[in-house]
């Protein structure tokens, strides 16, 4: 389960017990990539993985993701033949011969989806990736240097909160040249703010703590400090913004290929759905033309939602313990940022 | 006071932005979106065209800063240009004959998911465990997993051209006259009912589950156990004392859900074909009509930052401890 593993990196000094790094050493950048850590962060990784293999959520959610993946590596083994090829009659529906029917134009629709799997989760991860580390920087930034920084950065974070979503994506896909990179680069653009927030919320209570404030006495850098002290006890919150992100990213991809800004010589699941409903799938009543792609993006989104559950579930003792803390995974709540992640530790 | 005022600055500030954005597009993106509207209607326009085109987007030798000055000036005016696919309708009035359309989807779909989804969070909340509330949940977010143009697209399938129940495109019956009569007005809401409920469907699990979460907080309050033992009816417990205070969040939601209303909507539209602005908006990018298609952008962020607004007035209203900030 890479997805799992890659949020739930641990880190370095999570505690004010464990020993401050020498000062003045350069921070090499990449986050979380010390295997030191105090008591606390050696507990938390075994601790959540095991709580996520246990939660059976997350294990549904997990195996949805793996098949998928799988169906998207292994797409040239499953379905040899180039998907756009036309290979049959026009518009026949499931058969022996082509399980999933063929489109108005005679592809086979089966290829199509297997092969539409790859754009759709590489799209939606590197969204996923890139729109959640431009949150952390900015989120982290904003809370770690305050004051006139973080009303600037706070500022940003708000406006591109506001403007709406969809149609600022259509403008900027409009004037923009067509192409996978486009995509990624307008969903990045318009996808990272919501999680800005809720990482600035939750870093500025770390920002309080005691061992953050002993790190910047011992002269220990910004950048060091904010992502090797404080971003490793964010691991389930930066865990959960991505898994929204990339959620995010899959649907809005297939939004705008399904308007047509996309590429549509690329094969997606959002391309499919284009070309369905470009050729008439809905009228001429080919209905397995326009399901499977539609469906495929419902349940690895859905996936996706569950495993957050499972995260939620595990790190808020809130929710866990009957009594419900206000953040759950409710889709388009504002973050009200009770701060949960912090409890774990003591 | 002052709360309102500073708010009233930060929006105007995201609307600098959204203008600034509008103007900086066309100009610093590779490709010429005149040469691009002439290579794709060259059989209509001659090259004294493309420099009076030019001329209207603004795009001259000035320096820059004139043009953004003037351009500033125009979208507070009102003057945002001339429709190309609809020439020489002006864009202001291409928008206004279509927002009405999209106010009415969105709203209608608004206000349903609103009322229904809290209500039932509320009551799931209530019988935390019971059958609502274990049930409900997963199937919504499953639901909401879907995009929901495919949910739009399936509806239509299913209730349009297999069942037959309901009409395919528009807004009403091509040869009826917009007018205030029975017939009419009938013939518009059998046209809303699909596209409303598809938007209904996707966006209901959001507020019941955020209903649901703010409830069970609520409801462990000690001023509930206060009511309980004074004997009060579990109905005037639940909505005079419990919902009433979990309503707040569902009100800031409510100001984000405003801009689906008018921008969000836009998927939906292009699926039933709904003569609102979010089709008007594809239909520009089809035809590279970029005057319209920034006008319309500039419209949908006005609106959903005066929406805001207006809640955030609201708001401070119903919770007095935002004053105090």
């Amino acid at each position: 389960m890479p997805v799992i593993d890659s949020g739930a990196e641990p880190g370095a000094g999570s505690t004010a017990s464990g020993t401050p790094p020498a000062p003045g050493r350069p921070a090499r950048g990449a986050p979380g990539a010390a295997p030191t850590a105090g008591p606390a962060a050696r507990r938390a990784r075994p601790g959540l993985l095991r709580a996520l293999l246990s939660s059976r959520k997350a294990l549904f959610g997990g195996v949805v993701l793996v098949l998928f993946a799988a169906v998207a590596l292994l797409a040239p083994v499953l379905s040899p033949a180039d998907p756009a090829l036309i290979t049959g009659l026009a518009a026949q529906p499931p058969s022996a011969e082509h399980p999933l029917g063929t489109t108005a134009k005679g592809q086979d629709v089966l290829g199509l989806t297997l092969w539409g799997a790859r754009s759709s989760l590489l799209v939606g991860f590197t969204v996923g990736i890139a729109a959640t580390a431009l949150a952390i920087v900015v989120g982290m930034a904003a809370a770690y240097f305050g004051r006139v920084v973080d009303d600037l950065l706070s500022l940003v974070v708000n406006v591109f909160l506001l403007l709406p979503g969809l149609p600022l994506l259509v403008i900027l896909a409009a004037f923009l040249p067509a192409g996978t990179g486009t995509v990624i680069a307008v969903l990045v653009i318009t996808g990272w703010a919501g999680s800005a927030r809720v990482l600035r919320a939750q870093a500025l209570s770390i920002r309080g703590k005691d061992f953050v404030a002993a790190a910047v006495v011992t002269g220990e850098r910004p950048a060091r400090i904010m992502f090797r002290e404080i971003l490793p006890n964010m691991a389930s919150v930066v865990m959960t913004t991505f898994l929204g992100c990339v959620i995010f990213g899959i649907g809005a991809q297939a939004g705008l290929e399904f308007l047509g800004l996309g590429d549509a010589s690329v094969v997606s699941w959002g391309t499919n759905l284009y070309w369905a409903s470009n050729d008439g799938a809905l009228m001429t009543g080919s209905w397995w033309a326009f399901v499977p792609s539609g469906l495929c993006i419902a349940l690895v989104a859905f996936a996706l939602a569950m495993v957050n559950y499972a995260v939620d579930e595990i790190t808020n003792p809130r929710l866990r313990g009957g009594r419900a803390g206000r953040r759950a995974a409710a889709v388009g709540a504002t973050p009200v940022a009770p701060a949960h992640t912090t409890e774990r530790e003591g | 006071m002052r709360f309102i005022l500073r708010n009233l600055g930060f929006y105007l500030i995201a609307f600098w932005t959204s203008i600034t954005l509008n103007f900086l597009l066309p100009r610093f993106m590779p490709g010429d979106p005149v040469s691009r509207m002439f290579s794709q209607a060259q059989d209509q326009m001659r090259p004294e065209q493309m420099d009076e085109l030019r001329r209207l987007f603004g795009l001259d030798d000035r320096p820059l800063w004139e043009q953004y000055l003037s351009y500033v000036g125009n979208v507070f005016t009102g003057e945002m240009g001339t429709s190309i696919s609809r020439f020489p309708t002006p864009v202001s009035e291409v928008i206004g004959s279509q927002i009405g359309w999209t106010l009415l989807l969105g709203a209608t779909a608004l206000l349903i998911a609103v009322v229904v989804g809290n209500l039932l969070g509320v009551l799931a909340a209530w019988r935390r465990g019971g059958p609502l509330d274990s049930a409900l949940p997963p199937l919504l977010v499953f639901v909401g997993s879907f995009p929901y143009f495919w949910l739009a697209m399936g509806a239509l399938y299913l209730f349009g051209v297999t069942l037959g129940w309901f009409p395919l495109r528009h807004a009403f019956d091509v040869g009826l006259t917009p007018e205030f009569s029975w017939p009419f007005l009938s013939n518009v809401a059998s046209h809303l009912v699909l596209p409303a409920l598809t938007i209904v469907l996707v966006t209901i699990g959001g507020w019941m589950l955020g209903m649901r979460n703010t409830m069970i907080a609520t409801v462990a309050e000690d001023y509930i156990t206060m009511a309980e033992a004074k004997g009060l009816r579990p109905g005037r417990i639940m909505f005079r004392y419990a919902a009433r205070n979990a309503l707040l969040p569902s009100v800031t939601n409510f100001g984000m859900a405003l801009g689906f209303v008018v921008g969000g909507a836009l998927l939906t539209e292009v699926v039933f074909a709904y003569p609102g602005v979010g089709y008007q908006l594809l239909d520009a990018v089809q035809g590279l009509d970029y005057p319209l298609m920034q006008g319309i952008f500039l419209t949908i962020t006005a609106a959903v930052l005066v929406a805001n607004f207006v809640v955030d007035i609201i708001y401070v209203r119903l919770d007095p401890r935002v004053r105090a900030r």
